[in-house]
C-alpha cells in the first residue's frame, strides 16, 4: 500500500531523513516510533503529500508522490495533533466543508453516518470552539474518514489528551479509523502503540533502525525492543 | 510553478467543475464562520470609522479641503483596515492547522488561493459598502456614483489578490503580527495611487478620458499580480 | 576552508584603483558645468551607483524565477547578495541625488516619479530582509524571499509608471530630453569620459562586492554545516 525507497529529505543544509526504506502491506497498522527530532513528523508529512521528498521514491495507494499528489490525497486520511477544524463552524458545517472539498456526493447521509460513528451526533449543531480537546480530536477523526480513505496517517494523535479522552480516542481509532484500512501512526506513547499496532518501526537518525511484527515480540517487550534499537 | 504537477492534478479529477466547487466551498466556509462570529468584520469596520475620525482631526476636513482629499482619506482607510482583515483571515487557517487540512484535500492549490481572495475581497467590500454612506453623511458628499464604485471594486481586487498571497507568507513567519503591512504596502502603491487618482477624478466630475489611464493601470495591475500570485502560490503553502 | 580566488583578490585591487581614477575624473578632469557649478560633479557617481543598483535588482528578480523553478539554494545566495549590495548602492544614489537637488531644485527631496520610486524600491527590499529575518528554515526563507523579490521586482517599475502619470521634473540626461525638466545639461567630451568611466568603475566595484558577498554566503553555509556535524 505504501512503498518508500531511499527517501532523503533535506531542510536547507540539514538532512532530516537519510535514505528511508519503508513498506506497508494493505491492512497493516504500523507504529512509527522514535525520539524527538528523528524525523517522524517530517516522514509522515511526506507521505501525506504536504512536504516534497528531496530524493527517493514514494508511492502511496499505487500513486507516486509528488507527481500524482491529487490522486494520493483522495485516498488518504490524516489525523494530526492539531484538529484541522474551524472553531466558528459547527461540527456538521466542518464536515460539510470538507465533504465539498473532497467532492463527496450525497454528503448529508455520509456526514450523519460519520457523526454517529464518532459519537457526536447530538452535538452536530454546536460550535467546534465549545468542544473539549477530546471531542475535537474525535471530530478530527470523523473529518479524516469522511471520504472513506484507504490509507490513514496518525501524527501523535494523543497529544494534549488526558487518560479518559485517550481511552475514548483509542476506541474510535480502532473501530472507526483503522478498521479495514492501512495505517501509519507516529507516537511517543509506547503502551498505546503496542495496543493498536501490528508492526513497530523505529526511526532514528533519519533511517529505519529496526522493525518488528507484533507477534514477533513477547508481550510487554516493546520498551526493551525500542531501547535496543536506539542503542544500536 | 510546477506545471507537470498541476496538469496531472487536473487530469486525475474526473468531476467537471470541481475547481469551482472547491473555490466556492472555501468562500462558503469563510463567510459562514464570519457571519457567525463577526469578529473580523466588526474589527475592520470599527477600525475604519476610527481612521476616518483621526483624519478628521488630522486634516481639518472643512468643506474646501474635503473635495480634494476625500479619495485619499478613503483609500488610506481601506488600505489600513484591509491588512487587519487579511491578517486575521489567514491566521484562522494557520492556528488550528486548517491550512494543512485545505492542502490535504484533492484540489488544486490555486483553488485555495482564489477561494481566500474572494472571501477576503467580500469582507473588504462589505466594510467599504458601510463606510461609504457613513462618510457621505458625515461630510455630505455623494459617494454613490457608479464610476467610483467600479474603482473601489477594481482597487479592492488588486489589494486582496496581492494581500492574500503575502498574508499566506507572513503568517508563517515569527513576526507574523507586524509583517503584513510592511510587505504589502510598498508593493500595492500602484493600486493605491491609481485608485486615488481615479476616485478623485470621478468625485471632481472629470471627463472619462482623464480617468481612463489610472483606470486601465488598475486593471493591468489586477491582471498581472493575480496571474503571478496564481503561479507562485504553490511555493508559499507547500514545503 | 576554501581559499580566496586569485581573480577576486585582483578584482579587489582593481576596484580601489578604478574608484581612485573615477574620483579624479569626476572631481578634477571633467569641466565644471556652467549653470549648476561644482555640485554637478556628484552626477557621475550618482549615475554609476544607480545603474549598478538597478542591474542588481533586475538580476535578483531573475534569480527569483531561477530559484522557484530549480529549488537550488545557489540562486538564493546570489539573490541575497545582489539585493544587499544593490540596496546600499541605491541608498548612495538617493543621498548623492539629494546633495545635487539641494542647490539645483532648491530642495533635498521632491515627490518626483524617480525619487518616489527609488524610495519605494528601498522600502520593498528592506521589507524583503525583514521577511527573511522572520524565518528560520533556510529552504522556506529562500522560497518566500524569491516570491517576494519577484512581486517587488514587478511592482517597482509599475509604481514608476504610475507616478509618471503625474508630471516629472527629473532631468533626462541620456536619451530624450524633457523640456520641463530642471537641471538638464548637455555633456561635453570630457564630461563623457568621466561619465563612462564612472559607469565602468562602479560596475567593477559592484561585481567585486557582489562576488565577495556571494563568497561570504557560501562560507556562512559552510559554518552552518560544520556546526551541524558537531551537534550530530
Amino acid at each position: 500500500m505504501i512503498t518508500v525507497k531511499k527517501l532523503v529529505k533535506r531542510f536547507g543544509l540539514k538532512t532530516v531523513l537519510r535514505g528511508v526504506d519503508f513498506e506497508v502491506q494493505p491492512g497493516e497498522f504500523v507504529a512509527l516510533l522514535g525520539p524527538n527530532g528523528a524525523g517522524k513528523t517530517t516522514f509522515l508529512r511526506i507521505l501525506a503529500s504536504l512536504s516534497r521528498p528531496s530524493l527517493g521514491q514514494v508511492t502511496v495507494a499505487g500513486h507516486q508522490l509528488p507527481h500524482e499528489a491529487a490522486a494520493v490525497r483522495a485516498r488518504l486520511g490524516v489525523v494530526s495533533h492539531l484538529p484541522l477544524l474551524y472553531g466558528d463552524l459547527t461540527a456538521e458545517e466542518n464536515l460539510r466543508f470538507y465533504a465539498r472539498m473532497y467532492g463527496i456526493a450525497d454528503s448529508q447521509l455520509r456526514i450523519t453516518e460519520v457523526l454517529e460513528m464518532v459519537g457526536l451526533e447530538n452535538r452536530r449543531h454546536d460550535l467546534v470552539r465549545t468542544f473539549s480537546r477530546g471531542m475535537q480530536q474525535r471530530l478530527a477523526i470523523g473529518r479524516a474518514v469522511l471520504h472513506d480513505p484507504e490509507v490513514m496517517l496518525f501524527d501523535e494523535p494523543y497529544t494534549g489528551l488526558d487518560q479518559d479522552a485517550s481511552a475514548m480516542l483509542d476506541e474510535v481509532l480502532k473501530t472507526v479509523a483503522a478498521k479495514g484500512r492501512t495505517v501509519v501512526m507516529t507516537s511517543h506513547d509506547l503502551a498505546r502503540a503496542e495496543d493498536l499496532a501490528t508492526r513497530f518501526d523505529i526511526l532514528s537518525r533519519g533511517v529505519i533502525a529496526a522493525s518488528a511484527k507484533h507477534e514477533e515480540l513477547q508481550n510487554s517487550n516493546l520498551l526493551s525492543f525500542y531501547k535496543e534499537a536506539l542503542a544500536a | 510553478m510546477n506545471i507537470t504537477e498541476t496538469r496531472t492534478a487536473a487530469a486525475s479529477q474526473p468531476r467537471q467543475g470541481s475547481f469551482i466547487k472547491a473555490v466556492s466551498a472555501v468562500v462558503w466556509k469563510d463567510l459562514q464562520a464570519e457571519f457567525r462570529s463577526r469578529e473580523l468584520f466588526s474589527a475592520m469596520l470599527v477600525f475604519s470609522l476610527l481612521i476616518i475620525l483621526i483624519f478628521n482631526f488630522a486634516l481639518e476636513l472643512d468643506v474646501k479641503t474635503r473635495q480634494s482629499v476625500t479619495s485619499g482619506v478613503l483609500w488610506a482607510t481601506f488600505a489600513f483596515a484591509g491588512t487587519l482583515g487579511l491578517n486575521r483571515s489567514m491566521a484562522i487557517e494557520k492556528d488550528r492547522g486548517c491550512m494543512d487540512g485545505l492542502l490535504l484535500a484533492p484540489v488544486d492549490r490555486s483553488a485555495i488561493y482564489f477561494g481566500k481572495v474572494i472571501s477576503n475581497l467580500m469582507f473588504m467590500l462589505i466594510v467599504e459598502v458601510i463606510v461609504l454612506p457613513v462618510y457621505s453623511v458625515l461630510y455630505s458628499i455623494n459617494l454613490f456614483q457608479p464610476g467610483l464604485l467600479l474603482v473601489i471594486l477594481l482597487g479592492s481586487i488588486g489589494y486582496a489578490g496581492v494581500g492574500t498571497l503575502l498574508s499566506a507568507m507572513s503568517v508563517q513567519t515569527r513576526t507574523r503580527d507586524i509583517l503584513l503591512p510592511i510587505l504589502l504596502f510598498p508593493v500595492v502603491i500602484p493600486v493605491i495611487l491609481s485608485a486615488v487618482k481615479a476616485s478623485g477624478g470621478y468625485l471632481e466630475g472629470l471627463p472619462f478620458e482623464e480617468i481612463l489611464s489610472p483606470l486601465s493601470l488598475l486593471i493591468a495591475y489586477d491582471i498581472i499580480f493575480i496571474a503571478v500570485a496564481f503561479m507562485v502560490f504553490d511555493n508559499v503553502v507547500e514545503e | 576552508m576554501q581559499s580566496k580566488p586569485l581573480t577576486l583578490t585582483i578584482l579587489d585591487v582593481l576596484s580601489i584603483i578604478v574608484l581612485g581614477i573615477s574620483t579624479y575624473l569626476a572631481l578634477f578632469f571633467a569641466p565644471t558645468e556652467r549653470v549648476m557649478g561644482e555640485v554637478q560633479r556628484v552626477f557621475y557617481f550618482h549615475i554609476g551607483t544607480a545603474w549598478t543598483a538597478l542591474m542588481g535588482f533586475i538580476l535578483a528578480a531573475v534569480f527569483s524565477v531561477a530559484y522557484l523553478v530549480t529549488k537550488n539554494l545557489k540562486w538564493d545566495r546570489y539573490q541575497v547578495a545582489a539585493i544587499e549590495v544593490s540596496l546600499v548602492f541605491f541608498f548612495l544614489t538617493i543621498v548623492l541625488g539629494s546633495i545635487w537637488a539641494r542647490p539645483v531644485w532648491n530642495t533635498w527631496w521632491t515627490w518626483d516619479p524617480r525619487l518616489t520610486t527609488a524610495a519605494v524600491t528601498e522600502l520593498i527590499y528592506i521589507a524583503y530582509f525583514m521577511l527573511r529575518q522572520g524565518i528560520d528554515d533556510p529552504e522556506r526563507r529562500a522560497r518566500f524571499g524569491a516570491v517576494y523579490a519577484l512581486i517587488g521586482g514587478l511592482s517597482a517599475p509599475i509604481t514608476f509608471f504610475a507616478i509618471r502619470l503625474f508630471r516629472t521634473i527629473h532631468p533626462v540626461v541620456i536619451g530624450g530630453a524633457n523640456p520641463e525638466a530642471e537641471g538638464g545639461f548637455a555633456m561635453t567630451a570630457d564630461m563623457r569620459v568621466a561619465f563612462f568611466f564612472a559607469l565602468f568603475a562602479f560596475t567593477v566595484i559592484f561585481v567585486d562586492l557582489y562576488w565577495n558577498r556571494i563568497r561570504l554566503g557560501e562560507l556562512q553555509d559552510e559554518v552552518e554545516q560544520l556546526k551541524l556535524k558537531v551537534t550530530m
